[in-house]
């Protein structure tokens, strides 16, 4: 199966979803040292995205959101590519300055945590490899 | 997005690093919003200065930045800095350095109009401090998204900002008709009209009528609420404002404001004395007058107060109180005048539990902070103070 996005940062990726149903807030919600999802309000709190394919509706917060995607970069604890409802400018700003790849207009309810996913997003493409059940 | 050649060269890397990584931000934030173009700016103001706020990732990536030549191409002033203990303060001085070292002016203010950040009519500018964004859109004129930190710095960089949002005629417009019916005086019923506005309207663009304003003051400071309890970036206010007379077009919703909406606000807002520590005043930062009319209240007053007074401007403004002898004034009561920082910003819980302040904008964020705030005029403030 195969999903038709929009190329927000180009380049390629390929490994497992970790996906959140709700807006996510960088800053104050993902620990920078880890990758791990610190948000009280989150739905995949605790859980890490550092390496992983990252999915959620749209970006909240503090537009200093987009610095933390890019400790996480540096770090090595950023997720390989994002996959998003709709881009604004906290997360789209962070992906670029961060070079993570990066796709939107996908609607993420159709997809899962533990899918294994594969990422043209210069094409806008994200396909399905696994269902991961 | 329509790209001229220059821009194109930009966007590939021809002129390195930092002006590529500028350009693929601002293209990108143009195809997320539907810009067809860039326009050049005339200034920009970068939030994202304190190091509460940006802590080692900002750092990290404005290192990065200026290692990689990143200059700005328009004059570009800063958001005010944070406050904290000497190992906070010397990383808030490197942050501060290498915004210096971009060619920034190194002036720290959410008011750069009343130094020399000031935009005139219909000039597009690329802005980041709320109260200021919905300063110079509203009172002056001026046309400015809500940019953030990155977008603002890529848009000083550069020195354009995608054409959508509040650059275009048709989005100025307003979309909601606001009947002021309470009784609004002073500088702090504008404080808690924005504050309500803010709360009840979320991010449209209200229309006012029915308040007349006797100071610039007094819109700063609606403003400022407005655009902290919600997300309003432009109002028009009738009789006023320059662009009111072309603000109303097609049936808009009319919802009216009463003396009760205004009272519940204050009710918010009304912690007795004995749990407060701190009176603030200059949130936005203070014009002059303000600080006159601090000085010459604490002299009427006639004995020094006994919690401390914070008074923040910007350094322009605290140059001229300097010159004028405001700030000896001041100091003698127990006050201080703070320069090109925020409390707002800085790392404040554990010094203090309460503050009494004359800003809606304030007492919003403190409040959520989880702070004790009495909000109310100065003249009441430093007449019942401890």
């Amino acid at each position: 199966m195969k999903f038709k996005g929009r190329r927000i940062v180009g380049g390629n990726a390929e490994g497992e979803l970790i996906v959140s149903y709700k807006p996510l807030s960088f800053l104050g919600g993902v620990d920078p040292e880890t990758g791990i999802i610190t948000d009280a309000e989150s739905d995949i709190r605790g859980e890490s995205i550092a390496g992983k394919i990252l999915a959620f509706p749209r970006g909240k917060g503090s537009t200093v959101g987009s610095y933390v995607i890019y400790a996480l970069k540096k770090k090595g604890k950023a997720p390989k590519a994002i996959i998003v409802g709709e881009a604004e400018t906290i997360v789209a700003t962070g992906a670029i300055i961060s070079e993570i790849p990066m796709v939107d207009g996908i609607d993420v309810s159709k997809l899962r945590s533990g899918m294994k996913v594969k990422i043209n997003a210069d094409s806008g493409e994200v396909e399905l490899l696994e269902s991961g059940e | 997005m329509y790209l001229t050649k220059e821009e194109e060269l930009a966007l590939a890397g021809e002129y390195g690093y930092a002006l590529q990584k500028a350009m693929e931000i601002l293209v990108a934030l143009g195809d997320i919003y539907g810009a067809e173009r860039l326009i050049p700016i005339k200034s920009a103001q970068i939030a994202g200065v304190s190091y509460k706020n940006i802590g080692e990732a900002g750092i990290e990536f404005l290192r990065d930045f200026v290692d990689a030549g990143a200059k700005v191409s328009v004059y570009t002033t800063l958001n005010p800095a944070g406050i904290g203990d000497d190992e906070f303060m010397a990383k808030q001085a490197e942050v501060l350095n290498l915004y210096r070292e971009m060619g920034i002016e190194i002036t720290s203010t959410c008011t750069p109009y009343y130094g020399a950040n000031l935009p005139k009519f219909r000039d597009h500018i690329a802005w980041s401090e709320s109260s200021a964004v919905i300063f110079a859109n509203s009172i002056i004129g001026a046309r400015t998204n809500r940019e953030g930190g990155p977008s603002s710095l890529a848009a000083a960089i550069v020195g354009k900002t995608p054409e959508y949002g509040l650059h275009l005629d048709e989005n100025r417009k307003a979309t909601v008709i606001v009947d002021v019916q309470a009784k609004i005086k002073t500088f702090v019923d504008y404080a808690v009209l924005g504050y309500h506005l803010g709360r009840t309207l979320g991010n449209d663009v209200p229309y006012l009528r029915g308040i007349k304003p006797e100071r610039m003051e007094f819109l700063k400071e609606m403003g400022a609420a407005m655009a902290a309890s919600g997300s309003i970036a432009l109002y028009h206010l009738e009789g006023e404002t320059p662009e009111y007379g072309n603000a109303l077009s097609g049936n808009l919703e009319t919802v009216t404001v009463e003396d009760d909406d205004m009272k519940a606000v204050k009710e918010q807002f009304s912690d007795d004395w004995d749990r407060i520590d701190m009176i603030l005043i200059g949130c936005p930062h203070a014009s002059l007058f303000e600080v006159k009319e601090i000085a010459e209240l604490l002299r009427m007053r006639g004995r020094p107060l006994k919690i401390p007074l914070f008074l923040t401007a910007s350094r322009a403004v605290k140059a001229l109180s300097d010159a004028l002898g405001y700030t000896e004034t001041i100091e003698r009561y127990n006050g201080k005048i703070i320069a090109d920082s925020c409390f707002v910003v800085s790392p404040i819980k554990g010094w203090y539990s309460g503050i009494a302040t004359n800003s809606g904008k304030s007492a919003f964020y403190f409040r959520s902070f989880g702070f004790n705030v009495r909000l109310d005029d100065v003249e009441n403030l430093i007449r019942e103070a401890p």
